[in-house]
């Protein structure tokens, strides 16, 4: 009796090996076919608009006026230079709103845990109706706030001291500029070390000799306490730098546009409505036995925060807190809908400019991958070394 | 020994104390249970009694509804004759206004099909067909052109319809797309599986108004000469390729929650690949993905309004179209409040939705 399976000559193409190359090349063909009518299109297409291809428009001149720059900036200066503001700018405004919107969503989504009921409900209310309206809504609506309903700056409105609110944005008063600002911020990078290096040490007394140092209060004393004492040496300076009215605008204090508070505003509310979703989340998936177990072992309430909730917890919320940084960051091109010059705003001016369509669509695009690229790289690492070790 | 007499009807009557009862036991339980949550409630009433009067009295006591916008202007309430005077462009933009009753009758189908999946007891395949059905009878109202309707240019669309279109049309398409990229990158031939991974990630890498842009500057020099696509279309492609990364993964996610004992099993059956997929892995898995994908479809809807951007007439442009109109300036506030109340209906419905759904097709967790 003979094998007939090993002697049968299989066909090619019931061989699923040998199937799923021919597949493989058969799409990349495909694929390849397509890019290729399509490039060959757009070059002919160019050719015709007489539109040169490459970023050598990159050095001329911009010739335009960018309303905010944090470095600086005139028309007479190059795309490239108006193409780093602009990226400087959706930095600015998107570091700013991370901060915020972590500060706002954590405060909101313990709130919505909170056994207080009336607070609970306010959260709840805050987190459906920011998360379910778009974006874009709500910056328009921000930025109509100031550009209408906020008077003109002969008659702001006056909030608090040194804050002044009016249609041409907002006034901050500021501490006086004085050299011992400097040394404040030398202050508090000095404390930040200090106290990663008492840390350390204290983890390898605690190690050696189970003594435990207060290490947490410590470290908040250093880095608080350093730039203080450097605010004393110098005398204490208190001189504020307070914006005031002269002739139609204010003067002095810090300046911030409508275009900026918008954006800013904007941003911040609507993603810190989801970043207060995935704080609730986190907290709740840490099951109650796991708090009864610390509190059965005898650990304090900070202690089990600090040791047994935070850790699962965190090992929850990062992943999609991290998501929503990224969202935020890319919701800030919508900048470009409000006025405020931002990468995509600046790229679009250029793109109108010059016709470089494809150029500058292109950047719009790279510069916001490397945003994305580097949050997942930053993920993965993340998960790498948060995955549960199971014994 | 002396017995003690238990009147067991008459305790039945006694009510608990009031403290523990009625509106008092509840606020004692939830507003003032401990001396840090009672400065906290007296702290946001406080608050509250601040920020809501005054809203109140603006919104709806000293609101002017039908009146004109002179009359608006000398009062101190809201004005929602904004809205009211100019609602059919709001809603209808620039479609033409005898023919209004098309767009409306096509909204109409689509909220009685969406008010239909509502329940999933109707759920069937004819359910699916009425679907199909109803999203081409959508096109024929709006488009016109047969059956003895007046053809309607669609550079003429806009308002709530085209914000509907975007997003439905949107996730019909997206859908099946993103089924097969999400089947790409589980593939274990790995030239398809890094082409759909690099597809899915630079898609989800960049903002939707890269893509938007992409689609109303570059995508025309990608014809061959002559050929046009209209911008409705081109947002509309924009807006598929887009959403189907994001269904892509979402389908993913319901793929990698399959156990490894399904593909045995019907392996184990003799099926093919492709019958495994369509006969045991899909079904499950995208039953699976239903909430998340209802979530994508919010999302989808919300960023309908970027079409802004571009210069499409969506349901936010008609609106700003109106602000934009010097008898109707400055009245910005109550325009806004009204287009977020449409969307957080929409939105907030969907997002309603699919957490019942989470809750009944949570079938594993039975006892």
């Amino acid at each position: 009796m003979t094998n007939t399976t090993t002697n049968a000559k299989v066909p090619f193409w019931l061989n699923p090996d040998k199937r799923a190359i021919i597949f493989q090349i058969m799409t990349f063909v495909m694929v390849g076919l397509l890019a290729l009518y399509l490039v060959d299109n757009t070059l002919t297409n160019l050719e015709e608009q007489n539109i040169s291809s490459g970023f050598g428009f990159m050095d001329k001149e911009a010739s335009f006026e960018i309303g905010e720059s944090p470095i600086p900036y005139s028309a007479a200066d190059s795309y490239s230079r108006a193409l780093l503001v602009g990226f400087l700018n959706t930095l600015k405004v998107s570091f700013l709103g991370i901060i915020l919107c972590l500060i706002i969503g954590v405060f909101v989504g313990v709130a919505r845990l909170s056994t207080n009921w009336l607070v609970a409900k306010l959260a709840l209310i805050y987190i459906e109706v920011m998360q379910n309206i778009p974006i874009l809504l709500q910056l328009f609506f921000w930025y109509a706030l100031f550009y209408e309903i906020f008077p003109s700056p002969q008659t702001a409105l006056n909030p608090m001291d040194g804050v002044f609110l009016c249609n041409r944005g907002m006034a901050l008063g500021v501490p006086a500029s004085h050299p011992v600002h400097k040394y404040m911020i030398l202050a508090v990078i000095a404390g930040m070390i200090l106290s990663v290096i008492i840390s350390r040490w204290a983890r390898k007394r605690q190690n050696a000799t189970g003594e435990i140092f207060p290490v947490l209060w410590t470290s908040v004393g250093i880095t608080l306490g350093l730039p203080f004492i450097t605010w004393l040496m110098a005398g204490a300076p208190t001189e504020m730098n307070l914006p005031s009215l002269q002739g139609f605008n204010f003067r002095g204090g810090i300046m911030l546009s409508p275009e900026f508070i918008a954006l800013l505003l904007g941003l911040t509310i609507y993603t810190s409505a989801f970043v207060a979703e995935a704080v609730r989340a986190g907290i709740q998936s840490v099951s109650r036995g796991q708090i009864e177990a610390a509190e059965s072992i005898g650990l304090r309430s900070a202690h089990i925060l600090r040791m047994v909730t935070l850790p699962q917890a965190l090992r929850i919320i990062i992943p999609p807190l991290t998501s929503q940084m990224l969202n935020l960051t890319k919701n800030s091109s919508l900048a470009i809908a409000i006025g405020f010059p931002d990468f995509v705003s600046v790229a679009n001016t250029t793109i109108n400019q010059t016709g470089q369509s494809i150029e500058g669509v292109a950047l719009i695009m790279g510069c916001y991958l490397i945003f994305s690229l580097t949050t997942s790289v930053f993920m993965n690492w993340y998960n790498k070394k948060s995955q549960l070790v199971e014994r | 020994m002396a017995q003690i007499e238990i009147d067991r009807d008459y305790i039945a009557t006694l009510k608990p104390p009031v403290i523990k009862r009625g509106v008092v036991g509840w606020m004692k339980d939830n507003l003032f249970n401990s001396v840090f949550n009672s400065l906290l409630t007296i702290a946001t009433i406080l608050l509250l009694i601040k920020v809501v009067p005054p809203f109140f009295q603006w919104a709806f006591i000293d609101s002017n509804w039908f009146s004109g916008s002179d009359v608006c202007r000398d009062s101190e309430g809201a004005c929602w004759s904004v809205i009211t005077k100019n609602i059919r462009f709001i809603i209808f933009g620039f479609y033409p206004y005898e023919l209004h009753w098309r767009p409306f009758s096509a909204m109409m189908i689509l909220f009685a099909l969406l008010f239909l999946s509502n329940d999933s007891k109707y759920w069937s395949k004819s359910l699916g067909y009425g679907w199909l059905a109803g999203l081409v009878v959508m096109g024929i109202l709006m488009k016109g052109g047969i059956l003895g309707l007046e053809s309607v240019d669609t550079m003429k669309w806009g308002g709530l319809p085209l914000t509907l279109l975007l997003s439905v049309f949107g996730l019909t398409a997206a859908y099946p797309l993103g089924v097969v990229l999400a089947l790409g990158r589980d593939s274990r031939m790995p030239g398809i599986k890094y082409l759909c991974i690099t597809y899915i990630e630079l898609i989800r890498g960049v903002p939707l108004i890269s893509l938007l842009f992409m689609s109303s500057i570059i995508f025309p020099l990608f014809l061959p000469e002559g050929l046009t696509i209209n911008k409705i279309l081109r947002a509309q492609a924009a807006i598929i390729f887009f959403t189907a990364a994001y269904i892509a993964e979402v389908v993913r996610g319901g793929l990698q929650g399959m156990p490894r004992g399904q593909y045995d099993a019907a392996d184990s059956l003799g099926l093919n690949t492709f019958q495994t997929m369509r006969l045991v892995i899909l079904p499950q898995a995208l039953k699976i993905v239903i909430p998340p994908t209802l979530s994508v479809l919010v999302s989808a809807f919300k960023d309908t309004s970027l079409v802004v951007i571009i210069a499409l007439f969506d349901l936010l442009k008609t609106s700003q179209t109106v602000l934009s109109n010097p008898k109707w300036m400055g009245f910005s506030p109550e325009m806004y409040i009204f287009v977020a109340l449409l969307y957080f209906l929409g939105c907030f419905s969907m997002s309603n939705f699919s957490r019942k759904l989470e809750r009944q097709l949570d079938t594993d967790k039975r006892t």
